[in-house]
């Protein structure tokens, strides 16, 4: 297969992604650390290399709202957004996924105010967990750019009709250097044909679209909405396998096993910082260890049976949370520890919260996470949530 | 830009006897509708529609009653003309030709919260006519004020007492600070004056970018007036002079009508029930309002 490698940064990697799949609307608003992909994208409107249309919309509530106008007439759309641009489209986020359009966004995990920071976290992401959108995080710059033309495959499927959010931790992997392969246009075409779907206004067939329902049907399209979105658990693995089979890279859908095959206990996170515990399992693999790493791609639709599969395998899952539901514990937690709860097995789970506003989590620190779960285990100690590397004291 | 001298007229005898907007909800006389009505006639088939929350899209589109026969949705509140403009852009993208894309939004929704989107939409030029139905009030959430409610009036929001006579600010200047983005065509109109709005309409359909029409449209559930006089008392409005008929072209105003004298606000006022409360004081303030207005008008749009 012909490679063509670029040196680019992640932001980059999104643009030439976005790019390849055709869109034919772009409309975003700039906000740290996503600007990048923005200038990106307007420059190769200008160039020429991309076809769309790119629109200069004034905030983040009118750009997901142009998307969708965009998208409500057959258009395939783009938009891009982070932290306090995303809390802002909050509300057509929503609307978004409730008209089922497949608009593809980027979002740069950033934390959010207050206290100020442009640092990566992914409180913004997961705060949103519940807007009707596919969730899913990469964990470098290649699997930004694939998974960006993989997610409109996914999102435009006649069973899934629903938007899909495509998280890239800030910093960490928006502006980082790596070598990324660009696939070629032709063969990004024969993967991904143009967006065709009965979801829109038409002069052939002139529709109402964004209507208001009664408490009768309500529920009825909340019903489908959830059913679509169970329906992007095979898609999802389809493509990825098609992805596979066209450009020779695989990243196992719902989530991604590292060493796991007989591991004793295992970590699980969300994307860049799986790649600092990859390391780490490694060190203590070779030291004898029994370690591993689950790593989410998808937070929506959850990967369940995958999550209680690993904890039928294991005596100890830990979940490195970069985000807290303020009042009770992290969100991967809660999510994770819902799925272990419906097996019938005692593991001990524990949840690590930290790396907020950017802060980095540490070789270190996850080696001791490791280590909290050995002990855990040996003393059948109670589960346990806590904030690692705090500089002040904890409540207990 | 077109030239518009060339444009067909549109009257009661060459307009579509179709009817795009049909077995609607709304109250019986509600003005709005009737602004909707009417655009609708003149644009045609091959538009697409969207409006915000409010009366409009309320008593439009309840599943799986729908009353536009022409394409049509529901926006975000805020988000009217920022997804108006994704259409109109999406539509060019994928190569339509001869379409076009219209906002129905009331005042709330134009001079509020979707005023950020409807200034960005006018600054991209996108090919969107706005067509704000001004009723003076948030009716759809059950009259509260908005930046165009008058003074004096009372609203479930500013009720009137022996401590505040209703609203105290003055409707907001919409259609002077759509034209200072430079906009190629903003009017007002009135259903009072079905023709002269009908004309309007008109001719912004021929404009290719965004173009802009602040309709006075009579709500007889917010304002306390009869069903019956709807159209009798949007008429009054602009005859009282508290509403007037203009247009923005080319970076030129043109008043429509100057009438030599007014007919008194205060018949106008004491029609409805929002004004009852007024003091001659509150009308007086009114009056005094209108004539500066005019007077400006006057002096600069002649
Ligand atoms: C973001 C948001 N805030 C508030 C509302 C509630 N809301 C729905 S309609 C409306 C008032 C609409 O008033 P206006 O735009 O003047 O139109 P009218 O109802 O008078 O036709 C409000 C406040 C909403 N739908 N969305
Ligand atoms: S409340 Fe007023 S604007 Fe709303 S539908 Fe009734 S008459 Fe029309």
């Amino acid at each position: 297969m012909k490679s063509n490698k670029i040196f680019i940064s992640g932001d980059e990697a999104v643009a030439q992604g976005v790019r390849l799949s055709r869109p034919h609307v772009v409309a975003a608003y700039p906000i740290t650390p996503q600007t990048i992909t923005v200038e990106r994208l307007a420059e190769m409107a200008e160039s020429g290399e991309m076809e769309g249309e790119y629109m200069h919309v004034e905030s983040e509530h009118s750009a997901i709202s142009a998307t969708m106008g965009a998208s409500s007439v057959g258009a395939r759309t783009f938009t891009a957004s982070s932290s306090q641009g995303l809390l802002y489209m909050a509300e057509g986020l929503h609307y978004c996924s409730g008209g089922r359009w497949p608009v593809v966004m980027m979002n740069a995990n950033r934390s959010v105010a207050l206290p100020w920071s442009i640092y990566g976290d992914q409180r913004d992401s997961l705060s949103l967990l519940d807007c009707g959108w596919i969730q899913v995080y990469v964990e470098d710059a290649q699997e930004a750019l694939d998974m960006i033309i993989q997610a409109y495959k996914i999102a435009e499927h006649k069973d899934v009709l629903t938007p899909m959010m495509v998280n890239l931790d800030g910093f960490i992997l928006t502006h980082t250097y790596e070598l990324v392969d660009i696939p070629e246009q032709e063969m990004v075409d024969k993967f991904l044909p143009a967006f065709q779907t009965p979801n829109k206004m038409s002069f052939e067939e002139p529709k109402n679209l964004g209507f208001s329902s009664k408490p009768d049907d309500n529920t009825e399209f909340k019903y489908q909405q959830n059913e679509a979105m169970f329906n992007s658990i095979q898609v999802l693995k389809d493509v990825d396998q098609e992805f596979a089979d066209t450009f020779g890279r695989k990243y196992d859908g719902m989530v991604e096993e590292y060493r796991c095959e007989d591991a004793e206990v295992v970590l699980v996170a969300l994307g860049s910082v799986c790649g600092t515990i990859r390391v780490v399992v490694d060190k203590m693999r070779a030291e004898g260890k029994k370690v591993g790493l689950l790593k989410i791609r998808y937070m929506r639709p959850f990967p369940e049976a995958e999550v209680k599969d690993l904890a039928k395998r294991v005596n100890a899952i830990g979940v490195v949370d970069k985000d807290i539901s303020f009042g009770y514990e992290g969100t991967v937690y809660t999510n994770v520890n819902s799925a272990i709860s419906k097996i019938d097995k005692y593991v001990y789970k524990s949840n690590f919260v930290g790396g907020l506003g950017g802060r980095d989590i540490t070789k270190d620190e996850i080696e001791e996470m490791f280590n909290k779960l050995f002990s855990g285990v040996e003393n059948k100690s109670e589960e346990k949530v806590e904030f690692f590397s705090l500089n002040v004291e904890s409540n207990d | 830009m077109t030239n518009l001298v060339d444009i067909p007229k549109v009257n009661a005898k060459n307009m579509t006897e179709k009817e795009f907007f049909y077995g609607h909800k709304a109250c019986a006389g509600c003005g709005g509708s009737i602004a909707v009505r009417l655009a609708l006639k003149v644009l045609g088939e091959r538009t697409y529609t969207a409006l915000p929350a409010g009366c409009m899209s309320a008593v439009g589109f309840i599943y799986p009653q729908m009353a536009f026969n022409t394409n049509a949705i529901i926006t975000t509140f805020p988000g009217s003309a920022s997804m108006a403009s994704g259409i109109a852009v999406g539509a060019k993208a994928l190569g339509q030709k001869d379409v076009k894309t219209v906002v129905f939004a009331g005042d709330g929704g134009t001079a509020d919260i979707g005023f950020q989107a409807l200034s960005g939409m006018i600054d991209r030029n996108d090919d969107v006519l706005y067509i704000c139905y001004d009723n003076e009030a948030y009716m759809n959430t059950g009259i509260q004020k908005s930046g165009l409610t008058p003074y004096g009036t009372k609203t479930t929001t500013t009720p009137a007492g022996d401590n505040i006579p209703g609203t105290i600010t003055h409707k907001k200047n919409l259609f002077e600070i759509i034209a200072a983005h430079d906009i190629a065509y903003a009017a007002t109109a009135s259903i009072g004056y079905p023709q002269d709005f009908l004309n309007k309409v008109n001719k912004a359909k021929h404009i290719k970018g965004a173009t802009f029409i602040h309709v006075y449209a009579s709500c007889p559930t917010g304002w306390g007036t009869p069903t019956e006089t709807s159209v009798e008392i949007a008429k009054d409005a602009v005859d009282c002079g508290l509403i007037f008929l203009a247009e923005f072209e080319d970076g030129e105003y043109k008043l429509n009508r100057n009438p030599k004298q007014f007919a008194p606000v205060q018949d106008y006022l004491k029609k409805q029930g929002r004004f009852k409360h007024m003091s001659d004081a509150d009308m007086q303030c009114v009056i005094d309002n209108r004539d500066k207005k005019w007077s400006r008008m006057r002096k600069h749009w002649l």
